[in-house]
C-alpha cells in the first residue's frame, strides 16, 4: 500500500497538468496557449533548479545558461542545416548535459556561496562569448525566416507545436524530478545535501552524484530554450542568459517549497501570475519589481519552507501524499 | 597592435582600478565579517551614483562634497538594510543570505526605475587634464583617485588602529568567541554591513564623475566587484584593493590587443578559473 501513495500522487499531479493543458486546445484560445506556455517554461525551469538546487542543496544562480546554450545550439542547427525541430530540440539538450557534465567536474568542488558565485560567471562569460561569436550572430543574434515553419505547417500550426512540445517536456520535467526524488540516487542528493562528508564515509560519491545531477538539471532547461526560442523565431545574447530570469527561477523555487516535487509547480504558476497581475494592473504595473523584491523578502525571512513545505508543516495528513 | 596606446591606456586601467577596488572592498568586507555575499551590491552602487548627482543638481553642492553626505547616507542606509534584510537569517545558510540581499536588490531597482526612470544622467565635471605626448590625464579622474586611497587608508585606520575597527576583526575571525569576549556581535555586524554598503555607494559617486549612469549601470559594476574580490581573496580588504589594480590594468590593456567585446570573456574566463584553482584568491587571504 505504501509504496503506491507516491506512484498514485505523482499521476494525479501530472493528470492536472494535462487537464489545465487542454483547455486552451479545447477552446482553441491563442492568448490562453500563450500565458499557459510562459507558465510551463517557468515549471521546467523552477523543477531544474530543484533538483541541483533543492535536492543536492548547489544554489546555482546562473542556471538560465543552460537555457540560453539550448536555444541557441537548437537555433543553430534549425537554422543552417535545416534539422528537424524536435531532433535539434534534443540534440541540444544533450548537448547541455554534456556540458553540464564537463563542467561541473570542476565547478561542483566549489562549496556554498563560491559555486553560486561560479555559476553567475560562467552565466555571464558564456554570454559575452555568444555575442561576440560570429557564427551565433554576434550581439545581433540570429533568426529565422518565415519559410522555416512551413515544414510544421505554417507559423501558426508551428505554435501550436511549440506548445505541444512544452506541455511533454514539462510532464517529462516533473515525472524526472519525481523519481530522481524517490530513488536511490535521489537519497544520495538529499544526503550530500545536509551534509557532504557524512554522505561520502557512508559510501556516496558526492562528486558523481553531483555531476550527474547537474547534468539531469541542465537537459530540460536546454529543451525549454529550443522550444522557446524557435517559438520565437529570433534569438539573442540578452534574453538568452537574462541572469534576472535565472534568479526568478530560485525565487519560484523557495516560494513553492525547496526540495518537494510539487513546490517549483506551485511557485512557477503563483509567481507568474502575481507577475502577470502586477504588470497589467495599473496601479502597480510599475512598481511589480518592487513588490516581487518584498515578497521574496518576506518568504525568506518568515517563510523559508514555501507553500508546500508549509502545507507540509501543518497538515500531518498530507505530508504522506504530498511530495 | 598600437605601442603608443600601451601607456595612456596603462594609466587609464590603473586609475580606474582603484575605484573599482573601492567598490569591491565593500562586498568583501561585508563577506569577511558576516560570510554574506551582498547581492545588492551593484544597486547600492547605483544608488552612490544617484546620491551625488542629486545633491548636486538639487543643492547645487560640488559633487566632492556631495560625498561626504554619501557617507553618511551610505552608512544609515547600510544598518536600515542589514536589520531589515539582513540580520534575521545571519546564521542560515548561504541561499538564505543570497536571496534576502538579492531582494533587496529587486527593490531598489523596482523603486529606482519609477523614482529616476532609466534615462541616463551624467554629471557636469571638468578639472582640466594634464597631457604630455600622448598621455593625457583627466583631473576628474585624478581627483577620483586620491579620494579612493584616502578612503581605503581611512579604513585601514579604522580596522586596525580603533577598538570598533579591532572588535569588527575579532568579529571576522570567530564571531562566538568575540561574543564570549563582550563584543556586542549584533552591533559590529550591522556596523560593518553599514561600512561595507558605504564604500560601495562612495564609490559608485565617484564614478558618477567620470561616466555617465542609469539606476541600472550598477549592475557592470557589481560583477566587476565579484572578479575583483575574488582575485584578491573573499573576505580580504587589502586584496580587493589590489584586485581592482590588477583588473583595471588588464582592462585598459587587453582593449589594445583584442576588440573590447572580448574583454569580458577574458575578466569572467578568469574569475571562474581563479575560483576553481585558488578559491582563497591571487593574494592568499587569511
Amino acid at each position: 500500500m505504501k509504496s503506491t501513495r507516491p506512484q498514485s500522487f505523482l499521476w494525479l499531479t501530472l493528470l492536472i497538468i494535462v487537464a489545465i493543458a487542454l483547455i486552451p486546445i479545447l477552446i482553441d484560445s491563442a492568448s490562453l496557449r500563450e500565458d499557459l506556455f510562459l507558465t510551463l517554461m517557468l515549471v521546467i525551469l523552477a523543477s531544474s533548479i530543484n533538483i541541483i538546487m533543492g535536492y543536492t542543496g548547489y544554489v546555482s544562480f546562473g542556471h538560465i545558461v543552460f537555457f540560453g546554450l539550448g536555444g541557441y545550439f537548437a537555433f543553430f542547427l534549425m537554422l543552417n542545416y535545416q534539422v528537424h525541430f524536435v531532433l535539434a530540440a534534443l540534440a541540444s539538450g544533450v548537448g547541455a548535459s554534456v556540458f553540464a557534465f564537463l563542467l561541473g567536474i570542476p565547478v561542483l568542488r566549489l562549496r556554498g556561496a563560491y559555486f553560486a558565485l561560479a555559476t553567475i560567471g560562467i552565466n555571464e562569460a558564456v554570454r559575452s562569448f555568444v555575442t561576440n561569436f560570429e557564427p551565433f550572430g554576434g550581439a545581433v543574434g540570429m533568426f529565422f525566416n518565415y519559410a522555416v515553419y512551413d515544414a510544421y505547417g505554417g507559423a501558426r500550426n508551428a505554435l501550436w507545436f511549440a506548445y505541444y512540445a512544452i506541455v511533454v517536456v514539462a510532464l517529462v520535467t516533473v515525472t524526472a524530478s519525481f523519481l530522481i526524488k524517490k530513488s536511490k540516487f535521489g537519497l544520495g542528493l538529499m544526503a550530500i545535501r545536509e551534509d557532504q562528508d557524512t554522505a561520502q564515509v557512508l559510501g556516496i560519491d558526492p562528486t558523481r552524484y553531483k555531476v550527474l545531477a547537474y547534468a539531469c538539471s541542465a537537459f530540460f532547461p536546454a529543451l525549454a530554450g529550443a522550444i522557446f526560442f524557435f517559438k520565437n523565431g529570433i534569438i539573442e545574447p540578452g534574453p538568452a542568459f537574462a541572469l534576472l530570469r535565472s534568479i526568478e527561477g530560485l525565487v519560484m523555487v523557495m516560494l513553492g517549497g525547496y526540495g518537494t516535487v510539487t513546490g517549483p509547480i506551485v511557485g512557477a504558476v503563483v509567481y507568474e501570475r502575481l507577475r502577470a497581475f502586477l504588470i497589467t494592473n495599473p496601479n502597480f504595473s510599475s512598481l511589480h519589481l518592487f513588490i516581487a523584491g518584498l515578497l521574496l523578502l518576506v518568504i525568506v525571512l518568515f517563510a523559508t519552507a514555501g507553500v508546500v513545505g508549509w502545507l507540509r508543516q501543518r497538515v500531518p495528513l498530507l505530508r504522506r501524499y504530498l511530495e | 597592435m598600437n605601442i603608443d596606446a600601451l601607456v595612456p591606456s596603462a594609466i587609464d586601467g590603473l586609475m580606474l582600478g582603484f575605484v573599482y577596488g573601492l567598490a569591491a572592498m565593500g562586498l568583501t568586507l561585508i563577506f569577511g565579517v558576516m560570510r554574506v555575499i551582498n547581492l545588492a551590491h551593484g544597486p547600492v552602487i547605483a544608488l552612490g551614483m544617484f546620491a551625488v548627482y542629486l545633491i548636486g543638481t538639487q543643492f547645487g553642492v560640488n559633487p566632492y562634497l556631495g560625498l561626504i553626505a554619501v557617507l553618511v547616507l551610505g552608512l544609515t542606509l547600510g544598518i536600515v538594510m542589514y536589520f531589515v534584510a539582513v540580520h534575521r537569517v545571519i546564521n542560515a545558510p548561504e541561499l538564505t543570505t543570497l536571496l534576502a540581499t538579492f531582494s533587496v536588490n529587486l527593490m531598489i531597482i523596482g523603486l529606482g526605475t519609477v523614482v529616476f526612470t532609466t534615462t541616463p544622467r551624467a554629471i557636469d565635471m571638468d578639472l582640466g587634464a594634464f597631457r604630455t605626448g600622448a598621455i593625457t590625464i583627466l583631473g576628474t579622474k585624478v581627483v577620483a583617485v586620491l579620494i579612493a586611497i584616502a578612503v581605503t587608508a581611512g579604513l585601514y585606520l579604522f580596522l586596525y588602529r580603533t577598538r570598533v575597527g579591532k572588535s569588527i576583526r575579532a568579529v571576522a575571525n570567530n564571531r562566538a568567541a568575540a561574543e564570549l569576549m563582550g563584543i556586542n556581535t549584533t552591533g559590529v555586524l550591522a556596523l560593518s554591513f553599514g561600512i561595507g554598503i558605504m564604500l560601495a555607494m562612495t564609490s559608485g559617486g565617484l564614478i558618477a564623475t567620470l561616466f555617465s549612469f542609469t539606476i541600472l549601470a550598477g549592475g557592470v559594476y557589481e560583477l566587476k566587484s565579484f572578479v575583483i574580490v575574488v582575485l584578491g581573496g573573499l573576505g580580504n580588504p587589502t586584496g580587493a584593493l589590489v584586485g581592482g589594480i590588477v583588473l583595471g590594468l588588464l582592462e585598459g590593456l587587453t582593449t589594445i590587443f583584442m576588440p573590447v567585446g572580448w574583454v569580458p570573456i577574458i575578466e569572467y574566463g578568469i574569475f571562474v578559473l581563479i575560483l576553481l584553482i585558488r578559491p582563497t584568491g591571487l593574494f592568499g587571504a587569511r
